[in-house]
């Protein structure tokens, strides 16, 4: 018969399932105090009792069935949604993937205690092999408390990043035939691509002449960040709107300098108010003072 | 019956406007026809009897766009500037005005309006509902 070399005899793990399922309640009030049960069952210790309880016993069921390092045992599937959520409370509570490892880890302590203890009079063999099998258990409950929170940080980070991308672009009107949108945050392809849509949309929409945009919120202007403006620019311009380029910080300005980016096909200004007034001017549009109504704008 | 019509596509029109020449762009536009419409276009400047003050190209029905229209289209503004007459293009879709930027056609020295209302006041016709740019 073919027996991979680390594969202990059967018995030793259904003896080790025996003993989960006997000492069920001792190790279930043991692991009610873990900060990773209390996190989620915050009601009673009860709860947290019968919270353990369930996972203790869906390694006895994975222990009977043998398959000591199969994360995607069957027997695992009762608990799983449990595990990610006493995951998600820790990660909500601040720790990081590594520290949560670690506290599940920590969970087989108490369990070694008690097979040592029950096992004193028996040979040393049986209880070392019931201690090794044990370890490959534990380590594989850990393997399956980090599968389900990466999962659902991975949900989380792409129900954010839809949202971001929902947010970040809104095309607003500043005047009669004046669209301007306010970047905010880093300029990728795929979000320099959903800014020059939204405002070739508006720019048909509300008829407009000149497109302003507004750079003030766009940490660093690289030599991309540029590329993907002078397509904006030049798209905007083939609509027949001027576009105008403003929020030019002195730093960005230096930079764009020293990067040798040539940005002098594109019509600069330092601030939105300064784009705005030139739109202005450009179609015969005066704003004034009125006498004697105090400090107005400039 | 056979169907000659991809093999002798239709001319495109190009209608007289007051001083303005106004040529509506739709769909695909085959070689031989987009040269037909660059030799229309310059004699017709060049043999009018009203001096042409403009050439509009409306896009407004092009919805799809390669590099092929975008050299026709920078042909034939060079050659309408070699006559004295500017040509502004009217209506670009922004799905197609993407592309051309994407393609790398931003077709510099070309001007461009909304639409041929704007084109037109950009030249000054009468025709137009839009009232002239102070700053034009």
């Amino acid at each position: 018969m073919y027996v991979v070399e680390h594969d202990t005899a059967p018995e030793v793990t259904q003896e080790l399932a025996a003993f989960l399922e006997r000492r069920r309640e001792q190790i279930a009030h043991r692991w009610a105090d873990a900060a990773l049960f209390r996190a989620v069952f915050t009601v009673s210790r009860d709860e947290a009792v019968e919270g353990s309880k369930a996972v203790v016993d869906a390694l006895a069921e994975v222990a009977r069935a043998g398959r000591l390092e199969d994360i995607d045992a069957p027997g695992f599937d009762p608990v799983r949604d449990q595990l990610g959520r006493m995951a998600l409370a820790r990660t909500q509570a601040g720790y990081n993937p590594p520290q949560i490892a670690r506290e599940v880890a920590g969970l087989r302590a108490p369990v070694t205690a008690l097979l040592r203890a029950e096992f004193e009079d028996s040979a040393d063999e049986i209880m070392h092999a019931c201690l090794l099998e044990l370890t490959v258990l534990m380590g594989t409950l850990r393997l399956v408390v980090m599968d389900t929170t990466i999962n659902s940080g991975e949900e989380l980070i792409a129900r954010q990043r839809q949202q971001l991308m929902e947010v970040a672009t809104p095309v607003i009107e500043l005047w009669d035939g004046v669209v301007a949108v306010p970047l905010i945050g880093t300029l990728d392809s795929s979000r320099s691509q959903i800014v020059m849509e939204s405002l070739l949309e508006a720019i048909v929409e509300r008829r407009a002449r000149y497109a302003i945009l507004d750079i003030t919120g766009v940490p660093t202007v690289d030599s991309l960040v540029a590329q993907h403006l002078m397509k904006t620019v030049a798209a905007a311009r083939l609509m027949g709107a001027e576009c105008i380029v403003s929020g030019i910080r002195p730093a960005i300005a230096q930079t764009i300098v020293h990067l040798g980016i040539d940005l002098g096909s594109i019509l600069t200004r330092a601030g939105l108010s300064d784009a705005l007034a030139y739109a202005l001017a450009q179609q015969g549009i005066a704003v004034s003072t009125r006498p004697g109504a105090g400090a107005g704008p400039r | 019956m056979t169907d000659h019509s991809a093999l002798h596509p239709e001319p495109v029109p190009v209608l007289a406007l007051g001083d303005i020449l106004l040529v509506t762009l739709r769909g695909d536009l085959y070689d031989g026809v987009a040269e037909q419409l660059q030799h229309d276009i310059t004699h017709r400047i060049a043999n009018s009897a009203v001096p042409v003050n403009g050439v509009v190209i409306d896009l407004s029905g092009v919805e799809i766009v390669d590099s092929f229209l975008g050299r026709i289209l920078a042909e034939i503004a060079a050659s309408a500037s070699l006559l004295a007459t500017r040509t502004v293009l009217a209506g670009m879709r922004p799905a197609v005005a993407i592309t051309l930027v994407e393609l790398g056609l931003t077709l510099p020295g070309l001007v461009t309006a909304l639409d041929v209302d704007r084109a037109l006041a950009l030249l000054g016709s009468a025709f137009t509902t839009t009232r002239p740019e102070a700053g034009a």
